[in-house]
C-alpha cells in the first residue's frame, strides 16, 4: 500500500523540506461559449508539497473545478505549466495522459461513481486492470485496499446494498490502489449527511497522516477546517493561500457520537 | 487493458441486462438460424438433383424412335420404326467421341411369378446399355453376348419388382413369366431411385434385346431390327452439342430424308433437363441466402442502436474509466467487444435453431435437407463482422467522449 512508502515520509507534518508533487507556474484555461470566450483560470501559480492536506475552495464559478480538472490531466492547460511530480504534463499525448491519471492520480467524487453491477472488490481493482496488473495481484491489492479503508468484510457487496459512507470509502479504497502520487477528492462529502461526512474526512486525515498527499475541492468551509492549508479562488484567481491547524475529524466525530470503530480500525 | 479482461468486462455487461441482450441478438438470431436452415434446405434439393443427373449416367444422349406423319396426322413418339439397331452400331463407328450407342426396345406388361404378379416396364437390351446406364448387379449376374445373340430367356430384375413379386427374398435362379414365356431371373438391379422427372427407376425389368422381339408378340412386327431407343454414352470431355449435330445428320443420313423433311427421330441431352433443375434449386437458395443476409443485416442495425442507447447509460461509467485511466482504445475496444460477443452469441444460438430448423424441415416436410459446415462458418464469420462494424459507430462515439462532462453526466 502507499502507506508503507509514505508513512517513512511523516514528515507531513513539516512540509516544507517535502519535495513538490504539483508546481503550477501561470496556468490558465478559457473556454469558448458560443462567441465569448470566458477565462475560468487567470494565470495561477501554486505548489503542493509531498504529504500536504489542501482544502481548494471558493464559490461556484470560481475556477476551482477548472483548477481540479487540470490538475487530474482530465484537462488541458492553454496556459502555463504544471509539473506532476517533476514531469511537464502539458506535452503529454493522450495515452500518456491516462497512464499519468492510472499511475499517479487517485481520484474521488462527489456521486462516488461506483459501477453499481460490480463488487466492491471489482470496483477497487478497476485502476489496476487499466494498469495491466495480473488478477491474482489485482485481488489482492484490493482486499488490501478495502482493509485500508476498514471495509475488507464488504468486498464483495455490491454498491447499492452499502451505505453512502461505505460507498465512499470503496472509491478512496479505489483511489489508493495504484499506489498514486496524490489524491484529488472533489467534494467528496458533498453527497454524505454531516456524521458520514466527519468519518470520510477522519479517513483522508488519516490516511494524510501516512504520508498521503490529498488535494480536496470543497465549498463547506467546516470541511476545510480538517486541511492543513486552504486555497481560496475568486473568478479565476487563487486569492489565498494560508496553513492553518487542521481540526481532528476524529475527535469531532467522536463528541458528535460517531461510531468511528471502523475507520480508525 | 488485456483482451481477456475487455472480454470478461464486456460479457459482464451484457449479463447485467440479460432481457436487452437477448432481444438485441434475436436479430443475429433469426439471421444466422435462417441462413443455415435455408441453405441446408437448398443444399438437400440440389443434392437430390445431383443424385439423380448421376443416377441417370454421365455424358448421355438419348435418341428416340420419331413420329409417323400419316396424311398430315402426327402419330406421336415411337410411331415411325426406322431407327434400328444399326443405327446404334453406326453412330458407335462413325461418330467420334462415342464410348458406346447402345439400341432398346421398351414394352409396358405384367410380369408373374408364382401367385404375385406386377405391372411394368420390360427393356429389351444389349450388355452396353447396363454399362452406358451405369447400371449395377447386386446379385447374380448381367447379360453375356451369348444371352443377346442366342436370345436367352433370362432377365434381370429392379429392385421395384423384387420388392412387388419376391418380397424383397432372392430371385436369382427363379422364374418369371411374361406373356407366358418363362424368363429365368440371373441377376438383380442396383438401386437408383427416382429420376428427375419424380419416375421410379428401379419399377423395370431387364432381357435380351433378341429375346425381347422374339417372345413379345407383336412387338417386331413392323421391323424385326427397330428400336425404341438408342442411349449414346460420350468420352468425357466431348462436346455434346457438336457430338448431337453429328448424330442428327448421320441419321438423316442413314434415313434417307430429304433437307426439307423432318426428322424421323428425337434426340435428348439426359444431364441439359437434370442441369436446368440444378439451376433453379441454386436460384433458390441464393434467394433465401439473400433473404437471411438482410435478416443479419437487420440485427446488426438493432446492435447499433441499442449499443448507442447503451453508450448513453453508460457516460458517467465511461468518464470513469476514463479518469482512472483508460486510454481511448481501452474503452473503444471494450465497447466493440460488447457488440461483437452479442453477435456471436446470437450467430451461436442462430446455428443452433438453424441446425434444429432443417432437421425439423427435414422429418415434418420430408424435405431432404443437408446441412452445410460452409454455412454455418459464413454465418458466424459475417456475424462477427456486422457486430464490429455496426458496434464501430458507437464505441467510437463512446471513446470520444470528453471525461469531465461523460462524468457530470446524469
Amino acid at each position: 500500500m502507499a502507506s508503507t512508502v509514505a508513512s517513512a515520509m511523516a514528515s507531513a507534518m513539516a512540509p516544507a523540506e517535502a519535495p513538490e508533487v504539483i508546481a503550477v507556474d501561470r496556468l490558465a484555461r478559457s473556454y469558448r461559449m458560443g462567441s465569448q470566450v470566458v477565462h475560468a483560470l487567470h494565470g495561477v501559480t501554486a505548489s503542493v508539497r509531498r504529504g500536504e492536506f489542501v482544502a481548494v475552495m471558493g464559490p461556484s464559478g470560481s475556477g476551482k473545478s477548472t483548477f481540479m480538472n487540470l490538475l487530474g490531466c482530465l484537462d488541458r492547460a492553454d496556459g502555463g505549466s504544471y509539473r506532476l511530480d517533476g514531469v511537464e504534463v502539458g506535452g503529454l499525448s493522450s495515452d500518456e495522459l491516462a497512464a499519468v491519471r492510472n499511475r499517479k492520480i487517485g481520484f474521488v467524487f462527489q456521486s462516488f461513481n461506483l459501477l453499481p453491477r460490480q463488487t466492491a472488490q471489482a470496483n477497487v481493482e478497476l485502476p489496476m486492470i487499466y494498469a495491466g496488473q495480473r488478477r491474482t495481484v489485482r485481488a489482492e491489492r484490493a482486499v488490501a485496499a478495502l482493509a485500508a479503508v476498514g471495509l475488507d468484510h464488504r468486498a464483495h457487496h455490491r454498491p447499492t446494498q452499502l451505505s453512502g459512507g461505505q460507498q465512499q470509502r470503496v472509491a478512496i479504497a479505489r483511489a489508493l490502489v495504484n499506489d498514486p502520487m496524490i489524491l484529488l477528492a472533489d467534494e467528496p462529502t458533498g453527497a454524505l449527511d454531516s456524521a458520514t461526512s466527519l468519518e470520510i474526512m477522519a479517513l483522508f486525515q488519516r490516511l494524510n497522516r501516512q504520508g498521503i498527499t490529498i488535494v480536496l475541492v470543497t465549498h463547506e468551509p467546516e470541511v476545510a477546517r480538517y486541511a492543513g492549508r486552504l486555497l481560496t479562488f475568486r473568478d479565476g484567481h487563487l486569492v489565498g493561500d494560508r496553513r492553518q491547524t487542521p481540526e481532528d475529524a476524529a475527535a469531532d466525530a467522536a463528541t458528535t457520537g460517531a461510531t468511528l470503530d471502523e475507520v480508525v480500525a | 487493458m488485456t483482451a481477456l479482461d475487455a472480454l470478461r468486462s464486456a460479457l459482464e455487461s451484457l449479463r447485467s441486462s440479460p432481457l436487452r441482450s437477448a432481444l438485441t441478438m434475436l436479430g443475429i438470431v433469426i439471421g444466422v438460424a435462417a441462413v443455415i436452415a435455408m441453405v441446408a434446405v437448398g443444399a438437400g434439393a440440389r443434392d437430390q438433383v445431383l443424385r439423380q443427373i448421376a443416377s441417370l449416367g454421365s455424358n448421355l444422349l438419348l435418341v428416340g424412335q420419331g413420329s409417323v406423319v400419316r396424311a398430315g396426322v402426327k402419330l406421336g413418339a415411337g410411331t415411325a420404326s426406322t431407327l434400328i439397331e444399326d443405327d446404334a452400331t453406326a453412330i458407335m463407328a462413325e461418330i467420334p467421341g462415342v464410348r458406346v450407342a447402345a439400341p432398346s426396345v421398351r414394352w409396358g406388361l405384367q410380369v408373374v411369378a408364382g401367385n404375385q404378379n406386377w405391372g411394368t416396364a420390360l427393356f429389351g437390351l444389349t450388355p452396353d446399355y447396363l454399362d452406358a446406364r451405369e447400371w449395377t448387379i447386386v446379385q447374380g449376374r448381367g447379360f453375356s453376348d451369348d444371352d443377346v445373340t442366342q436370345a436367352n430367356k433370362v432377365v434381370i430384375l429392379g429392385q421395384t419388382v423384387v420388392r412387388n413379386l419376391f418380397g424383397g427374398g432372392n430371385p436369382v435362379g427363379e422364374t418369371v413369366r411374361v406373356f407366358s414365356t418363362p424368363l429365368t431371373v440371373i441377376g438383380v438391379l442396383g438401386e437408383k431411385g427416382q429420376n428427375t422427372q419424380g419416375q421410379d427407376q428401379d419399377d423395370v425389368i431387364f432381357v435380351p434385346i433378341s429375346t425381347a422381339k422374339r417372345n413379345i408378340p407383336g412387338m417386331a412386327k413392323a421391323n424385326p431390327r427397330f428400336v425404341h431407343t438408342i442411349v449414346a454414352k460420350l468420352d468425357d470431355g466431348v462436346d455434346q452439342a457438336e457430338a448431337m449435330r453429328q448424330i442428327r445428320e448421320l441419321l438423316r443420313q442413314r434415313h434417307r430424308l430429304a433437307s426439307g423433311q423432318d426428322d424421323d427421330f428425337w434426340m435428348r441431352n439426359l444431364s441439359d433437363v437434370s442441369a436446368t433443375r440444378d439451376e433453379s434449386s441454386r436460384a433458390l437458395s441464393f434467394l433465401l441466402a439473400a433473404v437471411a443476409a438482410v435478416s443479419l443485416l437487420v440485427g446488426g442495425i438493432g446492435i447499433m442502436n441499442i449499443m448507442l442507447v447503451s453508450v448513453t447509460e453508460r457516460t458517467r461509467e465511461i468518464g470513469l474509466r476514463l479518469a482512472i485511466g483508460a486510454r481511448r482504445r481501452d474503452i473503444l475496444v471494450q465497447f466493440l467487444i460488447e457488440s461483437t460477443a452479442l453477435s456471436l452469441i446470437g450467430a451461436a444460438i442462430g446455428v443452433l435453431i438453424g441446425v434444429a430448423t432443417a432437421a425439423l424441415v427435414a422429418h415434418l416436410a420430408g424435405w431432404p435437407t443437408l446441412i452445410q459446415p460452409n454455412s454455418i462458418l459464413l454465418a458466424v464469420v459475417v456475424s462477427g463482422l456486422v457486430g464490429v462494424f455496426f458496434g464501430l459507430y458507437p464505441a467510437r462515439r463512446a471513446a470520444r467522449l470528453n471525461p469531465i462532462d461523460a462524468l457530470r453526466h446524469e
